[in-house]
This record gives structure tokens, C-alpha cells and sequence, in this order.
């Protein structure tokens, strides 16, 4: 469970952004969460709602774009399906896929109160 | 309201923690592994075998990683071994900045070899970069061929999977060979070894390995003076 952790950090970062900008409280908080990670939405959405107490953010909305895992073979470019049973061996030709996507996770951008 | 771009990795803060660690491992001119696993697949006693075997010809030290309790860095100090214990307390995985606290009381100059051994979890460890030079992810046959598939970040983060308790394959009911299948879809690239720390089975694979690797790490030390 350290999506606590991840929280936190989504916060700080955000918090961080926002101070920089001479911005008051962060309305929206959007990230990127790739399929490949070991984040777990539901566990994040719930240690968010914790982890933004007492903050810029706390009556902020996050919102999470899950981005797919994609691969493809550096050899022969072959891009297969072979995301759901977790091969990352080529099909084709037998040599190691390279991740193309999937390994996210980054604050994407915030929404704030304009400065007044 | 305002749209403000912020395109921040969420780990940056440990990747910047992390890389500090790495410059300060490269100019003490030590190999670092960071080993995790499940609870129970053998971390410490693959580290104390590690330790008999290696500790005649290289400078070892290790960090312990737990929840709760300094029995493990206990159980490396009885084989003559300096280590230092980091209590998490609930916080389920080592991130880099416990490893630079710990390193603050715990120096790495002159040793060949700094062990790390996460806290035992397949999940959260894998995302926390440490500064280590080598993952070795420890996974005991008992639990199952399928283990890579199901945790497979870890898995595919992994430079080295060690396949632990040999032994216990037949019976355990588990095929080696579709263990061994499973972490290579996962992970082609990694170095396997099969083990048994009890009978001793394939630990002098592990063990040549590890030395060429510090031996390249010291090399390459020795030419960067």
C-alpha cells in the first residue's frame, strides 16, 4: 500500500506548482497513471482523499488518465497484443519487446484559482 | 479558473535522491544490489550463504530493511559482517532517502560490496529506484510457477531472479522449467539462477557471477583515478 506515498508526492508536487504560479487552492489535479505500474486507482483515489487534508489541494478533484501498455520489437517493429498474458517476448522473431508505454506516472498538469 | 502544465514524474523526488546515492556508490567504488522479494522466499539467508561465500575476499556491509525488528542485521553481524537495520515501521517498501539517512551512519567507503535488502513485498519496491547498481529479485519455487506472471513489474525490473528453494520443487508440485519460462516472457533480458540455499545446489553459479560483476565494478573504478 504505498499509494499513501504516491499521494503524498502528488501532492507536494501539485502544492509546489501552485505556489510558483502565486495561485490559491488547486481546484483539479490530472495525472497519467500507466498500466505497467504497480499504482492501483482505486487504492490512490482512496489515499488521496486522506493525503489532502490541510493542503492547497484539499478540496481538489483528482482525475486519472490510465494510459494503456503498448510494446513493440526493436528488431522487426512487430507491435502484438501480448499485454494481457504478460510476454514480452517477441512472436515473431523471439527477441525481448521493449515497453513503449504504460510505465507512467506523472502529474500532468493542475487547474487553479486565478491569481487575483 | 487556470490550466497550469506541470509534467512532473510523481517519483522525481526519489530519482533525484536516488541518483545522488549512485554518484556517491560510484566514487567509493562499490557494487550495490538491491534485493527484494515476497516475505519468506530467502533474502537473508541467500545473503548470509552470499556472505560466507564472498566475505574472505571482498569488503561487504549491508543494509536490512524491515517493518519491525533488527533480527535480520542481528543475523548478518553473527557472520562478522557490519550492517545497519532500517525500521520502516508501516511504510511497505526502502525509498532513497531512507538509504541516504541510513548511509549518513553507515558508510560505503572502502567497502567492495553494499547490500540492500528491501522490505518483503513484490509490489511497491519496484518502484522505487535506490541508487543500486543491480535488482536481484529472490523467488522461492514454493510459492509458485506463476508468481512472475502475477507481479510482473517486479519481475521485469529485475537484472538478476534468483529461483529459490530448489529444493522443494517436487514437492512443492511445481515445474522449475515453467517457473523458469515465466520470469523469461516477463523479463528476457534478466540473468537466472537456480538455487537451494539449504543444499547449496547452484550457488556457486550465483556466487562466480556476483564476483565478475564487482570485480568490473572495481575495475572500472580503478580507471576512473
Amino acid at each position: 500500500m504505498h499509494e499513501i506515498s504516491i499521494a503524498n508526492s502528488i501532492i507536494e508536487i501539485a502544492e509546489a506548482k501552485a505556489r510558483e504560479q502565486n495561485s490559491g487552492r488547486i481546484q483539479v489535479i490530472r495525472i497519467r497513471l500507466g498500466e505497467f505500474t504497480t499504482v492501483v486507482r482505486e487504492a490512490l483515489e482512496f489515499a488521496f482523499e486522506v493525503a489532502r487534508r490541510e493542503t492547497l489541494a484539499e478540496s481538489a478533484q483528482l482525475e486519472i488518465e490510465i494510459v494503456p501498455m503498448t510494446v513493440r520489437c526493436v528488431t522487426c517493429g512487430c507491435v502484438k497484443d501480448p499485454v494481457r498474458s504478460v510476454c514480452l517476448i517477441c512472436p515473431r522473431c523471439g527477441l525481448p519487446l521493449e515497453v513503449v508505454s504504460g510505465e507512467e506516472l506523472q502529474v500532468d498538469y493542475i487547474e487553479v484559482e486565478s491569481a487575483s | 479558473m487556470e490550466r497550469v502544465s506541470v509534467q512532473t514524474n510523481v517519483l522525481k523526488a526519489n530519482q533525484e535522491a536516488a541518483a545522488e546515492n549512485r554518484r556517491l556508490f560510484e566514487r567509493a567504488g562499490t557494487l550495490v544490489i538491491n534485493i527484494m522479494s515476497a516475505p519468506g522466499a530467502g533474502k537473508t539467508t541467500l545473503l548470509e550463504s552470499t556472505i560466507r561465500g564472498l566475505r574472505d575476499g571482498y569488503r561487504l556491509g549491508v543494509i536490512e530493511g524491515d517493518l519491525q525488528t533488527d533480527l535480520d542485521a542481528q543475523r548478518i553481524r553473527a557472520l562478522g559482517v557490519p550492517s545497519h537495520q532500517i525500521t520502516t515501521g508501516t511504510v511497505c517498501h526502502l525509498d532513497a532517502r531512507m538509504v541516504a539517512r541510513a548511509l549518513a551512519e553507515f558508510p560505503v567507503q572502502g567497502l567492495d560490496l553494499l547490500v540492500i535488502e528491501n522490505v518483503g513485498n513484490l509490489i511497491c519496491p519496484a518502484s522505487y529506484d535506490l541508487g543500486e547498481s543491480l535488482r536481484v529479485v529472490i523467488c522461492s519455487v514454493a510459492e509458485g510457477a506463476e508468481k512472475p506472471k502475477k507481479y510482473p513489474v517486479m519481475f521485469h525490473k529485475a537484472d538478476v531472479v534468483l529461483l529459490n528453494k530448489t529444493d522443494l520443487a517436487a514437492a512443492s508440485g511445481v515445474d522449475l522449467r515453467e517457473l523458469e519460462t515465466n520470469v523469461r516472457e516477463v523479463n528476457p533480458k534478466a540473468t537466472v539462477f537456480a538455487v537451494s540455499c539449504k543444499s547449496g545446489a547452484g550457488l556457486d553459479n550465483w556466487l562466480a557471477w556476483l564476483r565478475g560483476a564487482i570485480e568490473s565494478c572495481t575495475t572500472a573504478d580503478v580507471a576512473r583515478r
